[in-house]
């Protein structure tokens, strides 16, 4: 057995404290350790996009981190940027816009489209494209996604 | 998916982390950004007994300007050099390839250090570094030496790395008014290479190149620099005709790859394609 090691970190703006195993990555460590399951895990090797998350206001893969290299970090999962009583305006707009049918990938995409607008108010859809494409949806396609960030963009509510 | 167990061990000096590597050497993996590392480990085709994360190492994490050149640490991800406006004034090429790089999320936590160690065929900083001449500074337990990255690479993930040794930074030239450019064709999910070309050539007003190098990635077991292209363009006035008949020497005496992404044959012609397309886009830039 493999010592644990004791990690700090702010998640959704409190502090947590934990012993994990070296090889805990991230995303075991939001859902199993702290139970915040809106973190999706998909591929699990870095491909699909399903569990972005915010580390120190950048979109990141949880699953190619381990917790360890987290300590001592902000991170924001989409448990931590809207209510189920106040949607934050991307949910509302992913809503509108029916940019989801499963909901698999949309916590991905929906941080993903938080650093994309934070970065650019006002993208194209090619700029859109490109700044999701960390992002797989299997359901349908993109274009209903593309939709509802242009919608958002256009509201300019995203903060 | 979930690695083998190690020890995870992250100095804060660089002095530690090479001693952590010479007591290890033939069991550690150095961890930067993770962005490759750590899907080989979830697939166990890596499984080292000792993780050594250089990421809190501080002064590794910065670019820096140094006489006629630029120190980049090995720490820099690729969003920062892709963001940074000392680069695109100074070394416009460097945020030009980083742009091209796999999405936001890898490009946020990967290095260009981690990434210059790990060697991969397809990698696009290896063809960048190479168009500009680049020095690697690497560290060892009894010494640091800089590393002219034309003699860096060796083969499909090697290159003259000794196990006990860490690449800390990356030295590039000021390229002033030299054009440059970086041109790949890749599958849009990985945004892997199947072929890359980076570009720095200096121009004479007259429409004469006076100088021009070209790094090609994706193509051979390593990055290479095409060097009879170079030599059959330099003192040459360029139209599109010189440059595409002579685009075709770039894989003259290479070895070039099969895989999914396509045969020997087609990968040459992409490459002919994409080098002659990577002069046309420097020149213009």
């Amino acid at each position: 057995m493999t010592e644990m090691i004791s990690i700090t970190l702010r998640v959704n703006g409190s502090e947590r404290t934990a012993a994990v195993e070296p090889r805990r990555s991230l995303v075991d460590f939001l859902r199993h350790d702290l139970g915040l399951v809106g973190t999706h895990v998909g591929c699990e090797h870095g491909v699909c996009g399903a569990c972005t998350v915010m580390l120190d206001g950048r979109t990141v893969r949880s699953c190619l981190l381990f917790a360890a290299q987290a300590d001592g970090s902000e991170v924001t999962t989409i448990e931590g940027i809207g209510t189920d009583e106040a949607l934050h305006p991307l949910q509302v707009a992913f809503q509108q816009h029916h940019a989801l049918q499963c909901g698999f990938c949309t916590p991905g995409m929906i941080l993903a489209a938080l650093e994309l607008l934070r970065d650019n108010a006002d993208p194209s859809d090619e700029e859109i494209r490109v700044g999701l494409s960390g992002n797989l949806c299997m359901c349908t396609g993109y274009v209903n996604i593309v939709r509802a960030v242009r919608a958002a963009a256009r509201d300019g509510n995203v903060r | 998916m979930i690695p083998g167990s190690f020890e995870y061990y992250a100095p804060r000096s660089l002095s530690d982390a090479v001693k952590y590597l010479s007591a290890h050497k033939d069991d550690v993996k150095i961890l930067s950004g993770g962005q490759s590392l750590l899907p080989l480990m979830k697939m166990r085709l890596s499984k080292p007994g000792y993780i050594l994360d250089i990421g809190r190492i501080p002064g590794l994490d910065s670019i820096a300007e140094e006489g006629n050149n630029l120190i980049i640490g090995a720490l820099v991800t690729h969003n920062q050099i892709e963001d940074s406006e000392l680069l695109k004034k100074n070394c416009p090429l460097l945020p030009q390839t980083a742009t091209t790089i796999a999405d936001v999320q890898v490009r946020n936590r990967g290095t260009i250090g981690g990434s210059i160690a790990h060697a991969d065929p397809a990698g696009d900083w290896p063809p960048a570094i190479m168009a500009l001449d680049a020095e690697i500074k690497v560290v060892g337990p009894r010494s640091e030496r800089w590393v002219k990255c034309n003699d860096f690479f060796l083969g499909l993930l090697m290159s003259v790395l000794e196990p006990d040794e860490v690449v800390t930074a990356l030295k590039v030239p000021v390229t002033g008014n030299d054009k440059t450019a970086y041109l790949k064709a890749a599958p849009r999910s990985s945004g892997f290479a199947v072929v890359g070309v980076a570009v720095r050539m200096a121009m004479e007003a007259s429409g004469v190149c006076s100088q021009i190098a070209l790094g090609i990635t994706g193509v051979a077991d390593k990055a290479y620099r095409a060097n009879r292209v170079e030599q059959m363009l330099t003192g040459k006035k360029l139209d599109s005709k010189l440059i595409e008949d002579v685009a075709t020497e770039s894989t003259r005496n290479v070895d070039v790859i099969e895989d999914i992404n396509g045969s020997s044959e087609y990968r040459a012609h992409l490459t002919h394609v994409y080098v002659a397309r990577a002069i046309q886009a420097a020149m213009q830039s």
